[in-house]
């Protein structure tokens, strides 16, 4: 090197070498590879564990997925034609798919019934939860409910429209009186929507066949529309109770602030199936003899309160994280309790509320398979029931719990995605 | 013109009630208290019409009476002749049981998969992720009957252990992994094994009182002593040399296939692994949620400047990260512990005799003295709740942020 | 405090005397169909089949008190219940009768407030284990593992058994039939124990019945039937007679098929006659119509029949007559005339 230099002038680069690629260890994937999996002897052993858990997990399952059955009609079959290989008997998914579904005393003839609603609630919510829908939409949201009770239970249209008509009474009357004063509103409201409601029932009773579908009695419901049922009705009616029982318990009124302590705490102590069981065996003697509560409205009622407390202690704590100042902004406008509250207080509250209610509504959503333990025939009880049971279907029990891990994998994944996005939508303060 | 004055006083009208914010809360509760005895009171007398109309009674004389069932387990003496408030009694501490389990592993799992999730590697990061969002988004109840489902038609039942070449063996001759459950060999304490049992515990004293000398020779003296080799010796060289010298008192009892069942050794009832595994796996999910939040709130700035006062990365996190994050991590935690110990009330979809399964279940159903059982069996879950939610107080205040 | 104690007193008082006690009859009638408990489903005595429609012997009860009344079959509502369920549902009258294999015990007609009508099903606790055990008596099952369905008297009878015999057991509580069935098949029990009938319910509902016997011990008596509320007394009549009505009309030879033709004049035997309703006002007494006995044998057929048709030898449940059978014949069916 040096005999070079010696014989040459010296030489003096004048232009930059080209930027030369980084050594093969420092690029792509392999410097991606050593310092995202093999960073350390600790790393590396973790890797390899990963790998292999992963690969026995495909090899299992691959060919368990792949020799996969769809069209038997029993497990002997099914058995039969694999075999001795491995392979899932998906048929029983195939066969008994209704009844996964709608429960095993739906009439098969209405199925489209609970799908329509299904569809259509899919349509409803949309206002709900894309902001930017448009508003008119709304409209159609206020009607579902009781075209969604229409199309599940059956029997006259004129039931569900008759209540429909009470609450735009009850509307109407909040409208009228609400410039006297709130309290004077809501009583007002909601004495026209009773009176209407009850007048009303004479309407569809004297006329049950106008606009009438086949009435099914709700104990036919099951499978896991079942499950949707209560968790779309218990989230959506326990939101205004637990809206109701937070402002509740921040309010100044002993009394008040008293029942909604005791009911929230005491909710919230005892497991759901405890109040399952009270639904089952012991709220029906609170009721007169022939009020003729089924379980499925019993059931419902327990569930609302249960997640209405959870509901409240996360709009509680939304109510608390608001700063003091906006209180005391309201109350300097000379906006009365009810005017802050609506028009500056909660839209902030539940703002904050909303990862909590979400959370809250997905703990619903999994806690309605509980009802299976008092024998209602929901997706688990199905499963667990009926199908287990059945003399061509004994002891088929991944292809089965894996299409009910799956579902509500699914349903309740998508939820907590849906909040992450909204959480996003909602952050206005610019952190 | 006028400024502010006092509102007129004296003339009290009606109107005032509802117009004057000074009596109108009075109103309020007035009307609130009015229909809360209207809904009770009428609640009330319905159940009372109802009782009359079934020829039917208040009455908890029951839990006196023989309760004339079985309980395969029971942590206490209990026969088909005790009473059902015995019968209650090993229910509670059947649930009590399983809770602790559970909150024990829950913990562990939690914790490591909530440090995993933060790890450099990034496969064992989305492996973990999975496992989170799997587990937290499909109900316990599925997990519960899932891993009963393992042992039902999985592993291998006492029967198929039995003759020549039997379809399965024990493990190491010492374990048997049966579809009914695990059967481990179980410590005989003979003549002198309270001596090693004490020994054992004094080293355990030992390992700490150790420990605290060498803290303070570090902090007195300067003086760094290792303490984890010492340690290990501490924990086992006494209690094995105790072991021997008194001549091995402490025998174990294997299992032995025995007529329909293992017999001997320590059983764990299928029904109580589901449960404990289940709870544990699924509370976990959401207990590794809570550690990655906690160590995440911890801002990087206290990591820095812990590295730039010369501290060891082991150190950060015992001294400076660890300390802050327990903060946020232990009041959600202690509501999953809550959660946990409510969900055991699941057990009676695979048939563990917990509160719910023996109040609740076969005591209401022998009886038919379903208000009085049920609102027993509220009672007790509400009792824990209360507790934990003292003890989680007591916590909070005590490592709540003091402000100066 | 006492303020309020009074008001809601006051409150109570003035709202329970709107309570009335109507008569169970009246609300069937008015209702249009009668709320029948059966249970959640045990084949051959009632379980939806493939239609979702009830079937079995317990549901032919239901179906012929049902008929009796309010002259249809079909008018039946069928709430299924469990063992815990079943007593509350009939005692806060969310069903009219409970027709779901219950076992008729002293405490629970007396302590309980129900009354047992009769007994449609007489039957005694068996147990089931699968041939490869090799057992041949109960008495050998000592350390062996027993599913058993919970809220039954079976389980009180299983400790008294084998107390008194003096050998150990594993017990494994289950809710539901369903879910016994399958830890007994994979063999998570050894032995599976119910009423003697229900276990052959559960094995003929397995893929291979053969593999599994009944054992020879019957451990218990277990008288089953129908039962309903205390205190209404004129309701516990109907029902009471329309179960007589289908005993009687098998020793006297009435069935389904001959019941119209008998019914349409006065015959011979002035039971029959009484029974039809073509003599005499027997109906009336129960402020029933005449013929309500035969639109009860007319549902589903006399007792024998509902037997032979749910669970008789020819079906795959497979049961004898046994202690089933009329007086006549050795059983101990015997219905108290109709006069």
């Amino acid at each position: 090197m040096s005999d070079t230099h010696a014989q040459t002038v010296a030489f003096v680069r004048e232009t930059m070498l080209p930027e030369q690629p980084p050594p093969a260890s420092e690029a792509g994937v392999i410097k991606w590879m050593r310092e995202n999996l093999f960073k350390g002897w600790f790393n590396s052993i973790l890797t390899i564990l990963s790998l292999y858990f992963i690969f026995k997990i495909v090899t299992g399952a691959y060919p368990w997925f792949a020799n996969g059955i769809w069209t038997t009609s029993s497990l002997a079959e099914c058995r039969e034609i694999l075999d001795g290989a491995t392979g899932a008997c998906f048929s029983v998914l195939t066969e008994r798919w209704n009844q996964l579904l709608f429960g095993f005393t739906y009439p098969p003839e209405a199925y489209w019934r609970p799908t329509l609603a299904f569809v259509l609630l899919i349509v409803a919510i949309a206002p709900v939860l894309y902001p930017k829908a448009p508003r008119q939409m709304l409209f159609f949201t206020g009607i579902y409910p009781f075209l969604a009770y229409w199309l599940i239970w059956g029997g006259t249209l004129l039931t569900p429209l008759m209540v429909l008509l009470g609450f735009v009474a009850g509307y109407f009357a909040f409208k009228q009186f609400e410039r006297q004063s709130f309290a004077m509103g809501l009583v007002a409201g909601v004495i026209a929507a009773i009176v209407v409601i009850w007048a009303g029932g004479v309407v569809p009773a004297s006329m049950p066949d106008v606009l009438a579908i086949q009435a099914i009695p709700s104990r036919d419901l099951g499978g896991f529309m079942l499950n949707m049922i209560l968790g779309t009705v218990c989230v959506s009616l326990s939101l205004p109770l637990g809206i109701l029982l937070a402002l509740g318990r921040q309010s100044s009124m002993p009394i008040i602030k008293w029942i909604c302590v005791i009911f929230i705490e005491f909710i919230r102590g005892v497991p759901l199936i405890t109040l399952l069981f009270v639904a089952n065996v012991v709220l029906a003697y609170f009721f007169p003899p022939d009020a003729n509560i089924d379980l499925v409205l019993r059931v419902i009622i327990m569930i609302t309160m249960f997640s209405a407390a959870y509901i409240a202690e996360v709009i509680r704590g939304g109510l608390a994280a608001l700063p003091r100042g906006q209180y005391e902004a309201a109350d300097s406008l000379g906006l009365d309790y009810a005017q802050s509250m609506r028009l500056i207080i909660l839209p902030q509250a539940l703002k904050i509320s909303i990862p909590g209610i979400v959370n809250v509504a997905v703990g619903l959503f999994k806690d309605t398979t509980l009802v299976s333990v008092i024998s209602m025939f929901d997706l688990v009880g199905m499963i667990r029931g009926p199908i287990l049971a059945s003399t061509e279907w004994n002891g088929v029990y991944w292809e089965l719990w894996g299409f009910a891990v799956f579902v509500f994998f699914i349903v309740c994944f998508s939820i907590s995605k849906y909040s992450q996005w909204l959480e996003r939508q909602l952050a206005t303060d610019h952190r | 013109m006028s400024t502010i004055s006092d509102p007129p006083s004296g003339s009290f009208q009606l109107s005032m009630l509802i117009n004057d914010t000074r009596y109108r809360s009075y109103t309020f509760q007035f009307i609130a208290l009015i229909l809360l005895i209207l809904a009770f009171g009428y609640l009330g007398s319905n159940l009372l019409a109802n009782l009359k109309a079934a020829g039917l009674n208040i009455s908890y004389q029951f839990l006196g009476e023989p309760a004339g069932y079985d309980i395969n387990q029971t942590l206490i003496p209990y026969t088909s002749q005790s009473t059902h408030w015995q019968a209650s009694l090993v229910g509670v501490l059947n649930t009590l049981l399983v809770a602790f389990l559970g909150c024990l592993m829950a913990t562990v799992i939690g914790v490591v998969v909530g440090v995993l999730r933060l790890s450099d590697n990034w496969l064992v990061r989305q492996l973990m992720s999975i496992y989170v969002e799997i587990f937290r988004n499909v109900p316990v109840l599925i997990w519960i009957l899932i891993i009963m489902a393992v042992f039902i038609a999985v592993l291998p039942q006492p029967r198929d252990f039995r003759g020549e070449d039997a379809e399965a063996s024990m493990v190491l001759g010492m374990f048997a992994f049966t579809g009914r459950g695990f059967y481990t060999p179980a410590p005989i304490f003979g003549v002198g094994s309270g001596f090693v049992v004490a020994v054992f515990l004094a080293s355990i004293a030992g390992i700490f009182a150790f420990r605290n000398y060498a803290k303070k020779a570090l902090y007195e003296r300067g003086r760094l002593i290792p303490t984890f080799w010492p340690s290990v010796a501490i924990f086992f060289i006494p209690s094995i040399l105790a072991y021997f010298i008194l001549g091995r008192p402490i025998s174990l009892e294997y299992p032995e296939l025995k007529g329909f069942n293992f017999q001997g050794g320590i059983f764990m009832r299928n029904s109580l692994i589901a449960l404990w595994f289940a709870l544990s796996i699924y509370t976990a999910a959401f207990i590794a949620e809570n550690v990655r939040a906690g160590i995440l709130a911890v801002s990087k700035g206290q990591t820095e400047a812990a590295a730039s006062l010369g501290l060891r990365p082991g150190r950060i996190m015992n001294l400076v990260v660890l300390p802050q994050a327990l903060r946020v991590i232990i009041p959600p935690l202690i509501s999953q512990y809550l959660n946990l110990t409510k969900n055991s009330s699941l057990a009676i979809a695979v048939g563990y005799m917990d509160l719910t399964g023996t109040l609740g279940g076969i005591t209401l159903n022998q009886t038919g003295r379903a208000i009085e059982a049920i609102f027993l069996l509220m009672l007790f879950y509400l009792a824990i709740s209360l507790a934990i939610s003292a003890i989680m107080n007591v916590y909070n205040n005590a490592v709540k942020l003091k402000e100066r | 405090m006492k303020k309020l104690a009074i008001l809601g007193a006051m409150t109570a008082a003035g709202l329970s005397a709107g309570v009335a006690s109507a008569a169970t009859l009246d609300d069937v009638k008015a209702r249009g169909k009668l709320n029948c408990g059966v249970t959640t489903g045990l084949v051959g005595f009632a379980a939806p089949n493939a239609n979702g429609e009830w079937e079995g012997f317990d549901v032919g009860v239901c179906r012929a008190v049902a008929a009796a009344v309010l002259g249809d079959p079909t008018a039946v509502e069928f709430v299924p219940t469990t063992g815990k369920t079943r007593f509350t549902a009939l005692a806060s009258g969310e069903i009219d009768m409970l027709a779901r294999n219950t076992t008729w015990t002293f405490s629970r007609d007396v302590d309980l407030g129900f009354e047992f009508v009769g007994i449609n099903y007489y039957d005694g606790q068996g147990f089931m284990v699968p041939k490869e055990l090799g057992v041949s008596s109960a008495k050998e099952l000592d350390g062996a593992t027993v599913c058993i369905q919970t809220g039954t008297t079976t389980e009180l009878n299983l400790a008294d058994f084998f107390r008194a015999n003096n050998i150990s057991y594993e017990p494994v509580p289950i809710e539901t039939n369903a879910e016994a069935q399958p830890l007994y098949l994979e063999g998570a029990c050894d032995v599976y124990t119910t009423d003697a009938s229900g276990l052959a319910a559960t094995r003929a509902a397995f893929e291979n019945p053969g593999d599994h016997v009944v054992l020879p011990e019957i451990i218990s008596k277990e008288p089953l039937g129908p039962l309903v509320r205390h205190g209404d007394n004129q309701w516990g009549d109907i029902v009471r007679w329309s179960l007589n009505a289908l005993i009687a009309a098998e020793e006297l030879g009435v069935t389904s098929a001959n019941v119209a033709e008998m019914s349409a004049a006065a015959g011979s035997n002035p039971e029959i006659n009484r029974l039809l309703g073509t003599e005499g006002t027997l109906g009336e007494m129960l402020g029933l119509e005449a013929d309500w006995a035969v639109k009860a044998i007319s549902a589903g057929g006399n007792y024998g029949e509902l037997f032979e048709k749910n669970i008789g030898e020819n079906t795959p449940i497979g049961l004898a007559r046994g202690l089933n059978a009329q007086w006549t014949e050795g059983g101990l069916l015997y219905s108290p005339p109709f006069r």
